[in-house]
């Protein structure tokens, strides 16, 4: 009884971080409609500047001057963030802001290495709350107690600050409807730059006073990000009691599985996600999400139609080149054009659902690494032939969409992104704990394709045939009444649903050939490679897709298949250098406000201003 | 004559708002059939059954035996009623002739389709709706871009694209200019008599109404109050109460006042 106590008194302890970065995240999105990626790198920033600050700082109420110093100092970093990179993209289609906030996290990952190293830093203990308290026999930290008596009252503050101020008044009505209260007169840039300073404040803080119970390094932004992500969806978007009560369940529910059930801490927080997502799809508080069609704010997609003869004459040129790589280039370029195709195959597969379908998946890694982890493991567990392998994954991969679409694709938007991230998380743990079916974080090694291919050269050629037909097969599927219907339930579901198109099911066959396809570059991967590892189911390898294809341009046909190439050479070029970070970081982050239509879209309407392009009539 | 339509006893409640009560009519075969009401009459919660986005709390509707009542909208389109919408719907990242290719995609149910180009197919078919609304040589141009009028003369096309017999309009010339609603609704009369098609529609515009339909309904706060030719409801009582006043909020007060 003592045991399970104080189990339950360090799950609420910890809730204290976690609800603080998470309400933050929620105000953010809430208002500025922004999925503010770099929220866990205002996190990583409040505990670093909350580690140094106590260095200078002494004393209890150093301490706690520090961490709220930290969340000032963290608050104004996210002004400025808001005014030089997010302000200058607001008009720019929906969900393109994710783009940048990418760039930003690039950048400060950098940053905080220059300033702080590369090393794991301790946090301090608090002078005055060092000791433990026996509740029951079992002792507690005095600081944990601290923790969870704070919480309530930062809950009462914030929800003070929201409900009963004039400010808070008008965050909420301008999260209900941010035009009417620019009509009335509220100037709204100030109150977005406002509610972001408080939002990137509140992240800094919770990094700060965590502190004692963890530390800083360089890997927390990411390793929270997916915590506070699935808090804000379990309570609801942009409810603030909803945040505590997920804070608190995710929080108390960890520290149980820790105790009880080690091999599936992982997986938990996201099978809880999925179960409260299911049963109600906007989160425990959260009411239903206006209809915003997300990736398609803005002007419309233009009409398009098949390549003419130039086009094709273009790209026929294009493959001539790539055909001759192997025989003029070094090997080393074949497997750098080889990894690239992967990677644009895996990046259109993505683009088709959510540039033609309008569903923006958070989670589309979970095909492309799901598919590897078919092929590898059917050839290390039943030693399967290489060949049965490679085409079973596409198989293995299909099926697992058409499960995970059949529970997402009810839900829309950023919620169905929220899902689609959950499910992805979920398998992603659960491969990385299943150690014995698996291999856990070891991967699976020795998964060589069969002798005919093996070579880079013979490699080579595979790659470039099934990696290039798979990208003429999407771009096929577009021009087809398939990838028709799709666009049609995208841009009007009224009139689709009218005129005998059941979107759901169209959506549902698009998302399950979507992951065939990146179930497919997960094949090629892993037969390249000869090895696979958790990392390629990770959240991070779902961003990477998701970034090329706003890159390129998410309106536009080729958009994923010129931003991943374009990204994977720069990336190839850059990693040489040592702070290789901080550059692509600001170069993300120039493009996207030099060229809010994306690679493609820019340069369409750029050569359409020059003459060289027929444009659009008005 | 034949009844394409009826409705039998079709109420919706919304919690303890009666919005339409027992609501019973048929549309004849080949007519133009007019439903206007005050605003709040009950008219678009009627519609919306009749389309499928509610489902009636009570009532049958019949497409000639079939019965319709809760299928969805998709459904009821399969079986030969085509719709127009108050606020146009149509697919903007197609050009016009595409839209209407998409609908005789659907219906010639080639939907799940992965081999042709979507393009090239029922071209002919498209192009001669276009030319049926006066569109066809607009029919290359993005969608994005059309004039509100001629959005809604593309959807009169693509809502003719699989023949239906009954068509169902709601506020077909809300948001036009008054000369182009008199042309909308003159095209439209033109394609009902020429294509042999019952047309159910609501509006505001008495104009358009006492011009085109051959026949008018009055719906009053969910209950059908007339139902008859343009000339009995010019002259009908109490459709002049409805829409002259002296109606309803009095009504009560009148009452209270002579108990």
């Amino acid at each position: 009884m003592g045991l399970f106590i104080a189990q339950l008194l360090t799950g609420l302890a910890n809730a204290a971080g976690l609800f603080l970065v998470a309400s933050g995240l929620s105000l953010i999105f809430g208002v500025t409609r922004i999925v503010n990626f770099a929220h866990g790198s205002f996190y990583m920033l409040g505990a670093f500047i909350g580690y140094s600050l106590m260095q200078v700082l002494p004393g209890f109420f150093g301490f706690w001057a520090s961490v709220l110093l930290a969340g000032v100092a963290v608050g104004l970093i996210g002004v400025i963030v808001e005014i030089c990179v997010l302000r200058p993209v607001y008009k720019a289609p929906e969900l393109f802001q994710l783009v940048a906030t990418f760039g930003v996290i690039l950048v400060i990952q950098d940053l905080a290495l220059m300033t702080w190293g590369a090393v794991d830093v301790l946090g301090p203990r608090v002078p005055g709350l060092k000791g433990i308290v026996r509740v029951l026999g079992e002792p507690v930290p005095q600081y944990d107690l601290a923790l969870i008596a704070l919480t309530p009252f930062v809950l009462f503050a914030l929800w003070y600050l929201i409900s009963k101020t004039r400010i808070g008044i008008l965050v909420r009505a301008a999260t209900q409807d941010r035009e009417m209260v620019g009509a009335l007169g509220v100037n709204q840039a100030w109150l977005f730059t406002g509610v972001f300073f408080l939002g990137a404040a509140l992240a800094g803080i919770g990094g700060a006073i965590q502190l004692p119970k963890g530390g800083a390094d360089l890997l927390m932004d990411f390793n929270i990000l997916a915590a506070i992500f699935v808090v804000v969806v379990i309570g609801g978007m942009g409810s603030l009691p909803g945040a505590y009560i997920a804070a608190v369940l995710i929080s108390v529910l960890n520290v149980f599985g820790v105790t009880y059930i080690p091999q599936s801490t992982l997986v938990l927080m996201f099978v809880v996600m999925a179960v409260v997502l299911m049963v109600k799809p906007y989160g425990l508080l959260g009411r239903e999400e206006v209809a915003g069609e997300h990736g398609q704010v803005g002007e419309p997609e233009r009409p398009f139609k098949p390549a003419g003869t130039q086009g094709r004459l273009l790209v026929g040129g294009l493959l001539a080149i790539l055909a001759f790589v192997p025989l003029f280039g070094s090997s080393f370029l074949s497997v750098l054009v080889s990894d690239v195709l992967i990677f644009c195959l895996f990046a259109a597969s993505l683009h088709f659902i959510l540039g033609l379908g309008g569903l923006v998946s958070f989670g589309h890694a979970a095909y492309f690494g799901g598919g590897a982890y078919v092929a590898a493991l059917l050839v290390s567990t039943v030693g399967a032939p290489m060949e049965v392998a490679f085409l079973l994954a596409p198989v293995g991969a299909c099926l697992g969409a058409v499960i995970i679409g059949w529970l997402c694709i009810r839900l829309t938007g950023v919620y169905f992104a929220m899902l689609t991230m959950a499910f992805a998380q979920l398998l992603w743990s659960l491969v990385f704990q299943w150690d014995e079916f698996t291999g856990g974080d070891d991967g699976l090694v020795d998964i060589w394709p069969a002798p005919w291919l093996s070579g880079t050269t013979a490699y080579y050629y595979l790659t470039l045939v099934v990696g290039v037909g798979g990208i003429i097969f999407l771009r096929h599927m577009a021009h087809t009444p398939f990838g028709y219907a799709l666009r049609a339930s995208r841009d009007s579901k009224r009139q689709a649903e009218a005129t005998g198109i059941h979107t759901k099911r169209i959506q549902w066959a698009a998302f399950a050939f979507a992951g065939a396809m990146a179930g497919l570059a997960g094949s090629l991967f892993v037969f390249s490679k000869g090895s696979i590892f958790p990392t390629e189911l990770e959240i991070a390898r779902s961003f990477d897709a998701l970034i090329v294809i706003f890159l390129g341009g998410v309106k536009t046909l080729s958009g994923a298949v010129v931003g991943g190439a374009s990204l994977e050479f720069v990336k190839d070029f850059l990693t040489r250098f040592e702070y290789w970070r901080l550059t692509l970081g600001l170069l993300i982050i120039v493009v996207v406000i030099l060229a809010p239509d994306g690679i493609v879209g820019s340069l369409r309407k750029f050569g359409e201003r020059l003459g060289v392009l027929r444009g659009v009539e008005n | 004559m034949t009844e394409v339509l009826r409705t039998d006893g079709l109420s919706k409640s919304f919690g303890g708002v009666r919005a339409v009560h027992q609501v019973s009519f048929g549309v004849r075969e080949g007519e133009l059939l007019a439903l206007i009401g005050p605003n709040g009459a009950g008219k678009t919660t009627c519609f919306n059954m009749l389309m499928g986005q509610l489902k009636p709390t009570s009532g049958e509707i019949y497409l000639r035996d079939e019965n319709l009542a809760g299928l969805a909208p998709r459904e009821i389109w399969r079986k030969g009623v085509g719709r127009t919408f108050q606020i146009t719907a149509t697919y903007q990242s197609m050009t016009v002739i595409e839209n209407v290719q998409m609908a005789l995609i659907s219906h010639h149910r080639r939907l799940y389709s992965i081999i042709p180009y979507a393009h090239k197919l029922y071209r002919q078919e498209a192009m001669a709706l276009l030319e049926l609304v006066g569109m066809a040589d607009q029919a290359e141009r993005a969608c994005a871009i059309l004039a509100y009028g001629d959005l809604k003369r593309l959807e009169l096309a693509i809502a003719l694209s699989h023949d239906p017999s009954l068509l169902l309009m709601d506020e077909p010339t809300a948001g036009m200019a008054p000369k182009e609603r008199i042309k909308l609704m003159q095209l439209t009369a033109d394609i009902v008599k020429q294509r042999k098609i019952s047309v159910l529609f609501t509006e505001h515009d008495m104009d358009v109404v006492f011009a085109h339909s051959h026949r008018i309904m009055v719906l009053n706060r969910g209950v059908l109050i007339a139902n008859g030719s343009v000339n009995e409801i010019r002259n009908d009582a109490k459709v002049k109460e409805v829409y002259l006043g002296g109606g309803n909020l009095f009504e009560k007060e009148k009452d209270s006042s002579n108990a």
